[in-house]
This record gives C-alpha cells, sequence and structure tokens, in this order.
C-alpha cells in the first residue's frame, strides 16, 4: 500500500501491474523474451513500496532499450550505451528517485562498457537489468560482446574469434554491491530476483537471459528445457547447499579454489560436503568463483542472487558532503555569492 | 648600511608588463599575484597567459617558456596589450622566446645569475646576449635574482632547491615596488597559502620583501612608475577570468531560478577550471560530477534536466565533438542544459593551452539531423558571466540545450568585473507544471516551449527519448507528416529565441563604407583597433555578436547599410561563411590561427590597408 499525495489530497493506493502498463503498444516480436521481463516487472513493482511516481525507467539502444516506453513510469528511452550515465544524472539530481535501467549486452557491455563499469565503481543506486541475448537484435543479428567464440552470423560468417565478456564477473570485478541472474523462462525466479534489486540500497546488477528467437534461438534452450533444465541448471538460496540434477543427485564442492562437480549417489560425498552459498559472503571470491561456472565443462549455470554487500551509495556520499559543507556555512545572500573575494568598490565620481 | 637613495616618480597613463620563465618558475602565478594588487588598487587591466601545454618541459628549455601578459592603465582597455613595454626574463630561453614582442626601445629586467653557460646554451645562445649586440636600443636592467634571493634566506632552513623556487616571489616584489604597488595582499596570500609550512611561508615572503626592498635601496633603477587608478562605472569590483565568470554566471542563475545547480563535467584544458571552481560551492547545494568521460558528462546533464536541475557541463573542442549525439538527445527530448566550449586550437589535440575560434561550425551544425542549437559566444572575461548567466535563462526558457562559447583567452584573461546586483539580473522563467496542471508532454507555449514536468511529480508519468514523438502527446511517432511537422517545430521554437535578443549596436556611423564585424573574444582587439583608426580620422563602423544563433533581429539591416563588411576571427572564415550564406553578401576576411589572440595593431594595418590609407 502507498501514500500518495495529489495536491492536497491524501491516498492511500494499491497499486496493481495494470498501473504499470502504458498506453503504447509493445511491439517487440512475438516469442521475445522481452515480453516475459516486462510482465514480470509490471506485476512486481506494485510491492516495491515506491509511489508510482518516483519510478524513472532510463534505457539506451536496442530491442530491450525500448522498455521504458512501455512502463507507465518516467521514463528516458537515451541513445545507445548511455543509459547508466543518463540514470547517474538522474539519481544525483533527485536521490528519491528509484531508477532503474533496462540495458541489453551490446548497450551495456560494448558501446557502454565505460558507463557500466563505473557506474558500478561508484554504487550509484539504481537498478540495472541486462537483457543478456547474446546477440544483436535491433540491427538484425550480428555477434555481441556475450556471444560464445566460434560464433556465426552475418557479420562473422566464418564465426567470431573474441572471447567473451561474462557479465557478472565485470561487474564482480568493479566491486559490485549486487549481483544476480535469472532468465526469462522462470517467472516466479525472475520476480523474486526484482523484488531483491529493488531493495538494495547501492547498484544492483541482474542478468537476466533472454532468448532471441529471430536471431539466437534457443541459446539457453538447456536451461529452460524440461529434459535437460534440471542438469544444466543451479539455484543458488542463501545459506543452502549448492545441489542440482534430475534427481538432486549432484552437487559442488569447493576444493581451495576450484569447484568440482560431484555425485551424490556413490556414497562418496554427502550433502554436507557441498559448498553453502552465502549471498552476503564478505569475500567477493567465491562469487567470482560462481561466474567461471558457465565457462567449465559439465558445470551447471547458477541462477539467483550471487552475492551482495552494504556500502554507502555514491549519491549519499554525495549529499553527506554537502550537508556537512552546509552546515560550517551560514545561508548566504547574493551579494556575498557572487561579490566574495578580493573586492574593491569605485564611488559615483571613480575612485 | 646603505643611504637611502631618492627615486624619481614617473606618472604613467597605460603600462604592458610580460613575466617569462620556465615553466616551474611560477609565472602564472607571478602574473596572478601582480593582477591581483593591481586589480585591487584600482586600474583597469586584462591579462593574457600564455603557457607551454606540457607541465614541466625541460628547464632552460625553449619550449619550456611560460609567459603571463598583463595591461594596466588608469584608462578603460579592452586587450592585454599588443606588445610589452616591460619584460622580466628569468633566464635565456625566456628572453629569447618573448624579445621579438617587446616594444623598440622597451625595458627588460633579466635574472642576471641564469644566463651562465649552461642556460644560454639550452636557449641556443652563442654569445651572451648581456655582452653582445643583441639587446642594443632596449633598456636592460641586470638584476641578479636567484643570487640575491639566496642571499635574503641565508637565515632560513629550507634547502636550495626551495630558496631557488622563491626567485619568482624576489622578482614579484620588485616589479610592484617599480610600479608602486601595494604589497599587503600578495603577503597575506602568502600567509594564507602556507600556513601549514611555517618556513616555506617565511621563505616566500622574505623573497617578496628582498626584492621590493631591492627596487629601493639600489641604484639599479633611478625612476619607479606610478598609474593612477581607472575611472571605472561605480560599484563593486573584483578581478576574474573568463572560467570564473562563467562558474559565478551559473551560480547566479541557480540562485534566481531556485533551481539546484548540477555540474557534469569531464576535465579538459582549457575549460577545468570551471569545474574545479564550482566544485568550491558545495556548500550551496552544487552537485559536481566528475564523470568518467566527455559524453557520460553530457548524459548525466540529460538525467539531471529531466530531473529538474539547472544543468550544465564544461568542454572544449574535442569534448564538444563527443558530446553532440548527446547533445542531439537534448534537442530531440527538449531539455534545459547549457553546454560550455572553452575553445582551444585544433583540430584533435591540437593546441590545448592556446586560444582559437574555430568550434563556430561545430556550435552551429555539428550534430547529425536537423538539429538546431541555440549559441552564444561572450565577447569578454566578464561577458562569460553575463552569457552563462543568460544560457541558462534561455535554456529553461525554451527547453533547449544551449551552448555558450568562450575560448582559452576568455577563459584564461582577467579582467575587472563589477558585481552586479541580485535585482540587476533578469527573471528565470521555467515551465515546470505543478499537480493537477493540464499536462501533455509535448504541447507547447507561446514561445513553443513545451511544459517541464519532473519525476516525483503524480499523475504527470511520461517518457522522452531519441525517438521522434508525436505533437503535443509525445508518443513514438514514424508518421512521415508529423516528423515533418516536427522537425519544423524544433527550427521555429530555436529561432523564436531572437525575441530574447537586443538589436546589435553600431560604434560610429550607422552606415558607410566599412563595417567591422566581430563575435566572441576579438571584442577587444577589434574595439582597441577601430578606436586607434577613428582617432586618425577613419570612417569605420563596428559591431559586435554576442548571439550567434540565432543572430540579432536587425543584424540584416545593418550590413547592408554598409558598403564593404570585414570580419577578423581566428579561424579560416567560419563566421564570414556563416554571414554570407544567411545574408547573400560578399564579406571581406581577416583570419589568424597562430593560437593567439588578434593584437589590435594587426586589426588596425589590415583596416587602414583596406582604406588605401584614405581617411
Amino acid at each position: 500500500m502507498i501514500t500518495q499525495n495529489f495536491g492536497n489530497a491524501i491516498k492511500e493506493v494499491q497499486l496493481t501491474a495494470k498501473d504499470f502498463q502504458s498506453s503504447q503498444e509493445v511491439k517487440w516480436c512475438p516469442g521475445c523474451g522481452d515480453y516475459s521481463i516486462l510482465a514480470q516487472m509490471q506485476r512486481v513493482a506494485p510491492t516495491f513500496e515506491v509511489s508510482k511516481e518516483n519510478f524513472v525507467w532510463v534505457s539506451g539502444i536496442g530491442c530491450s532499450s525500448r522498455f521504458p516506453y512501455y512502463m507507465d513510469t518516467y521514463g528516458i528511452h537515451g541513445i545507445h550505451g548511455r543509459a547508466t550515465a543518463i540514470a547517474t544524472g538522474v539519481k544525483l539530481s533527485n536521490p528519491n528517485l528509484s531508477v532503474w535501467v533496462a540495458t541489453g549486452d551490446g548497450d551495456a557491455l560494448s558501446i557502454g562498457g565505460n558507463h557500466f563499469i563505473h557506474t558500478v565503481r561508484r554504487n550509484v543506486g539504481i537498478k540495472i537489468i541486462l537483457f543478456n541475448n547474446k546477440i544483436y537484435g535491433l540491427t538484425k543479428g550480428q555477434y555481441s560482446p556475450t556471444s560464445e567464440q566460434g560464433k556465426k552470423t552475418k557479420s562473422t560468417p566464418f564465426g567470431s574469434v573474441d572471447y567473451p565478456f561474462n557479465p557478472l564477473r565485470v561487474a564482480l570485478g568493479v566491486g559490485a554491491t549486487f549481483v544476480a541472474r535469472s532468465i526469462d523462462r522462470e517467472p516466479k525466479h525472475m520476480q523474486d530476483m526484482m523484488k531483491k534489486a529493488a531493495e538494495h540500497n547501492g547498484t544492483a546488477f541482474l542478468e537476466i537471459y533472454q532468448n532471441c528467437n529471430i536471431f539466437n534461438d534457443g541459446a539457453y534452450a538447456n536451461l529452460t528445457e524440461k529434459e535437460t533444465k534440471a542438469e544444466h541448471v543451479i539455484i543458488l538460496e542463501d545459506k543452502q547447499p549448492l545441489v542440482f540434477g534430475n534427481n538432486k543427485d549432484k552437487g559442488i564442492v569447493l576444493d581451495g579454489f576450484t569447484p568440482k562437480v560431484v555425485s551424490l549417489a556413490d556414497g562418496k560425498y554427502s550433502i554436507n560436503d557441498l559448498w553453502v552459498h552465502d549471498e552476503n559472503d564478505l569475500s567477493p571470491v567465491r562469487a567470482f568463483i560462481l561466474t567461471q561456472f558457465t565457462e567449465l565443462d559439465d558445470f551447471p549455470t547458477p541462477l539467483g542472487l550471487f552475492r551482495k554487500e552494504v556500502k554507502p551509495t555514491f549519491e549519499d556520499l554525495v549529499d553527506e558532503q554537502i550537508n556537512e559543507l552546509k552546515a560550517l556555512k551560514k545561508t548566504s545572500t547574493f551579494d556575498e555569492i557572487i561579490g566574495g573575494g578580493n573586492t574593491w568598490t569605485i564611488s559615483g565620481n571613480g575612485k | 648600511m646603505i643611504e637611502k637613495i631618492e627615486k624619481k616618480v614617473q606618472k604613467l597613463d597605460d603600462v604592458t608588463v610580460r613575466f617569462a620563465g620556465d615553466s616551474g618558475d611560477g609565472m602564472q602565478l607571478t602574473g596572478t599575484q601582480f593582477s591581483t594588487s593591481t586589480a585591487l588598487f584600482g586600474n583597469d587591466l586584462s591579462t593574457l597567459p600564455d603557457y607551454p601545454a606540457e607541465i614541466r618541459a625541460p628547464a632552460g628549455s625553449l619550449h619550456g617558456v611560460s609567459g603571463f601578459q598583463l595591461h594596466f592603465s588608469s584608462n578603460d582597455i579592452d586587450t592585454p596589450g599588443d606588445s610589452p613595454d616591460v619584460l622580466v626574463a628569468m633566464n635565456p630561453a625566456a628572453l629569447k622566446v618573448n624579445l621579438k614582442d617587446l616594444k623598440k626601445g622597451g625595458t627588460i629586467i633579466v635574472n642576471v645569475s641564469s644566463f651562465d653557460a649552461k642556460n644560454l646554451q639550452l636557449a641556443k645562445y652563442e654569445s651572451n646576449p648581456l655582452e653582445d649586440e643583441t639587446l642594443k636600443g632596449y633598456n636592460v636592467v641586470q638584476v641578479p635574482m636567484t643570487k640575491a634571493t639566496f642571499h635574503a634566506l641565508d637565515e632560513v632552513a629550507v634547502s636550495m632547491k626551495e630558496k631557488d623556487r622563491c626567485k619568482n616571489f624576489f622578482a614579484l616584489g620588485l616589479m610592484f615596488w617599480l610600479f608602486s604597488r601595494p604589497i599587503d595582499g600578495t603577503v597575506k596570500w602568502i600567509e594564507d597559502k602556507f600556513k601549514s609550512k611555517p618556513l616555506i611561508l617565511e621563505a616566500n615572503k622574505k623573497s617578496l620583501l628582498a626584492g621590493y626592498h631591492y627596487g629601493e635601496m639600489t641604484e639599479v633603477f633611478t625612476t619607479r612608475f606610478f598609474i593612477e587608478p581607472a575611472k571605472l562605472p561605480p560599484g563593486k569590483y573584483k578581478n576574474i577570468s573568463g572560467n570564473e565568470a562563467v562558474a559565478l554566471g551559473f551560480i547566479a542563475a541557480s540562485y534566481k531560478s531556485e533551481l539546484p545547480l548540477f555540474l557534469g563535467s569531464y576535465p579538459i584544458t582549457p575549460a577545468s577550471e570551471i569545474l574545479h571552481e564550482l566544485s568550491h560551492y558545495k556548500y550551496l547545494g552544487v552537485k559536481t560530477f566528475q564523470a568518467e568521460d566527455e559524453i557520460a558528462a553530457m548524459c548525466s546533464c540529460i538525467g539531471a534536466a529531466f530531473t529538474g536541475s539547472v544543468s550544465v557541463t564544461t568542454t572544449s573542442g574535442p569534448g564538444l565533438a563527443l558530446k553532440m549525439e548527446a547533445i542531439g538527445l537534448g534537442v530531440m527530448t527538449e531539455l534545459p542544459i547549457v553546454i560550455v566550449d572553452v575553445q582551444r586550437g585544433g583540430p584533435s589535440t591540437g593546441l590545448p593551452t592556446k586560444t582559437e575560434q574555430s568550434d563556430l561550425f561545430q556550435a552551429v551544425y555539428g550534430r547529425n539531423g536537423e538539429c538546431p542549437v541555440c549559441v552564444l559566444a561572450a565577447a569578454t572575461p566578464t561577458d562569460c558571466f553575463t552569457l552563462a548567466y543568460e544560457a541558462v535563462r534561455i535554456a529553461i526558457k525554451y527547453m533547449t540545450p544551449v551552448i555558450l562559447l568562450t575560448d582559452g583567452y576568455l577563459a584564461q584573461g582577467s579582467e575587472p568585473f563589477r558585481i552586479p546586483e541580485e535585482s540587476e539580473m533578469p527573471e528565470i522563467i521555467n515551465n515546470i507544471v505543478k499537480p493537477g496542471d493540464e499536462y501533455y508532454p509535448y504541447s507547447r507555449n507561446e514561445n513553443l516551449s513545451r511544459p517541464w514536468a519532473l519525476p516525483g511529480t503524480p499523475g504527470f508519468e511520461h517518457r522522452i527519448g531519441g525517438l521522434e514523438k508525436s505533437h503535443i502527446y509525445g508518443h513514438v511517432s514514424y508518421v512521415p507528416e508529423n516528423h515533418e511537422f516536427m522537425v519544423n517545430l524544433r527550427q521555429e521554437k530555436v529561432d523564436k529565441i531572437q525575441q530574447e535578443i537586443p538589436d546589435i549596436a553600431v560604434r560610429g556611423e550607422q552606415e558607410g563604407d566599412l563595417l567591422v564585424l566581430g563575435w566572441g573574444s576579438t571584442y577587444g582587439a577589434i574595439n582597441e583597433a577601430v578606436t586607434r583608426v577613428r582617432e586618425q580620422g577613419y570612417k569605420v563602423s563596428q559591431a559586435h555578436m554576442r548571439y550567434i544563433y540565432p543572430v540579432a533581429p536587425n543584424l540584416g539591416n545593418v550590413i547592408k547599410n554598409f558598403k564593404r563588411v570585414l570580419i577578423p576571427e581566428l579561424n579560416l572564415g567560419q563566421m564570414a561563411t556563416i554571414i554570407r550564406s544567411k545574408f547573400l553578401i560578399e564579406v571581406l576576411q581577416l583570419n589568424k590561427v597562430q593560437g593567439l589572440p588578434f593584437k589590435a595593431s594587426e586589426i588596425e594595418n589590415h583596416i587602414i590597408n583596406l582604406l588605401g590609407g584614405k581617411q
């Protein structure tokens, strides 16, 4: 329940998903994973304890960046790669707003890589939702910085040769205070992650694996199809051991810095031997190791909150400094401000 | 004990002094201190710092020479002076680099202690210019500044290196004596600056006083000079540079508009001082954001403008190029943002510490699509205050980005600034919508300006962005007719800003043979040149543009009243091209692209040649 102030009238309002649906027709390709992300956000936003007028959605360029047009909140559809920079200006200028960024793998990690790392480094209190489909969709199918090596696309007919980015690892590497992953086909999980991101004070980085059914269909099929999902996904839950598999018969142990997939069926390991996930882990090292799983053979892909940390936000530190300085100086008049310093006066007849 | 020597005092109206030394010698500091004391004494003044892009070029080398020129007078003056009357040269390289600019028969005060074999060789002198014919015809005063400084600091327990670094204060003290300037201001400055380093404080203060007494007590100088205070309009004054003036203009605009000030900026020469200066005003709630790059700086301004701040960014030519796409977004979303371009020599990295007016095309035309932006150009360092304020006023009233052009010459040059009263500042009208108002994101008022709905206001949730938007409702629209309509509307809105612009004034005859039309920072040199030729009896008129896009309403008529129009500018003729295309007339050009401002004499001679010596 939100208390809203309409001019003089104060109303108790229970917002619903419908309140967050704009009048604009949604124009993603039929079957696109973006629909699910939008639907979950509209469903879960009313639970954030934020008045509707205090939401600002900011985006860059790409399919995902049309997102703000479909949310009935304040919003800016920005330019390619710059969403986090625009959002930083919004948040600094008015820290009371709940500022969300919708971005894609090209937007955030290629053209916007610089802004992304600096926003995370500063711990600006905004939420970054990365729609990662491992392809450039809006420009019709070129490989992206998260495409796997060897990817054959229009711009790489013989396969890409670059090594891809691991977005969560990039974020952890620059000191992210909230790092999580979800997937378009798991609505409940996605809602849960969005809610956790909303509650985080600082930069919340949520990567959502999203299927581009036109240019990269099936990129995450192993993680979404019934037959393969259990073997390929591991759900991270706080204080719970890392277990996965069709019969919950596999787990992860940590041997020094080396993770190992072990069987719980052959009697060698029990559930008590497994790595227990701690989302508030003081060190980012284990979260870093978790990000490696997607690059290791036979390892499941972790979904969930990898790690969060309590750390003062950029905008709070900025305001704190300003308030300290304000307290030292008394309110100044125009003349005190503009006419301060070494001055001299010339009277009516010259000096 | 030396007897006190009687010194003659000679009255002068007008003096130009140049301090020159190694870039590590503290010449900029020396010049600034001399300027401040001169300003406080009440002279009119104009300064021109000139320093290399390298922070510490090799000591004693020709390319490491840093200079600071100061013109001060008992009259109203416009320029830092064409050629110095007095050159203070701290080493042979400084002498060699600056000698050619010195007035015939001018005075050279050299630090003779530095004229050793090594420094002479570094300056590429084959023989000592103090001993050969090089300085024939000049009044050369040899002062062993380093030696005298060491002598004065005999008892002070600082290192030899520290003592050596005090010699600029010796030179400053000597010049204070020579030109009868008060010394107390600099003493106080030293006491404040080195509060935490008592020995350095003592060393600098002693050196300053030693220089002053050197003039008084030795026979080197027989005459000292006195320049009466200038008769400036009544008011309270302070000496400020163009960059400081820009910062103050923004502060004033934030104060008057009662909106918070947000600066998103990335350091770049010669604009960084605006960022530094505004960072001192956090106690007023000013938010300065040093972004990760020029693009982020501009984009943060878009976010801050959307959210209701007075949103400004500061840069130089290369940075403006990087910001262009985001400025286009500012035009499309119709948000009030001021972009300051402190122009420097280009293209590319060009001449970072030197001045030029070559970003004019970039400012007026430099974006994709039909993308009109209001452009202003400051004429003098203190005009930077007026136009920074004006840029904010226009941006907010018309909901549009505004580019303010200054340049290295204005940014670093200083002059007395008459501090305005709050009541003198024009109102800043905003279009902020209040809860309950009728609201459509792209509806228009009588100025074609759209309403400003700030996030946090219930009921006005809306989306803006770079895609074309429908008239009034602001939804994404690909309708061909709507696009054409909106392109025209954005143009019409910026054209409408012309109603804010005062008519351009013509100095001299209102019609005739020759109009000298200037824009931006060339004002001082043109004004001085026109004064000189008019004094010689030539009929020459002058007009100066500060509003570049749109132009003053009467500009076309003014131009048509003259047979010929001459546009002096520090580029290859960018304004000449704009004026030609706008008014379909031929214009004459006078161009200089050396990274240096015009000398008044260059414009003066050009005008006289044009008029064939006919008065």
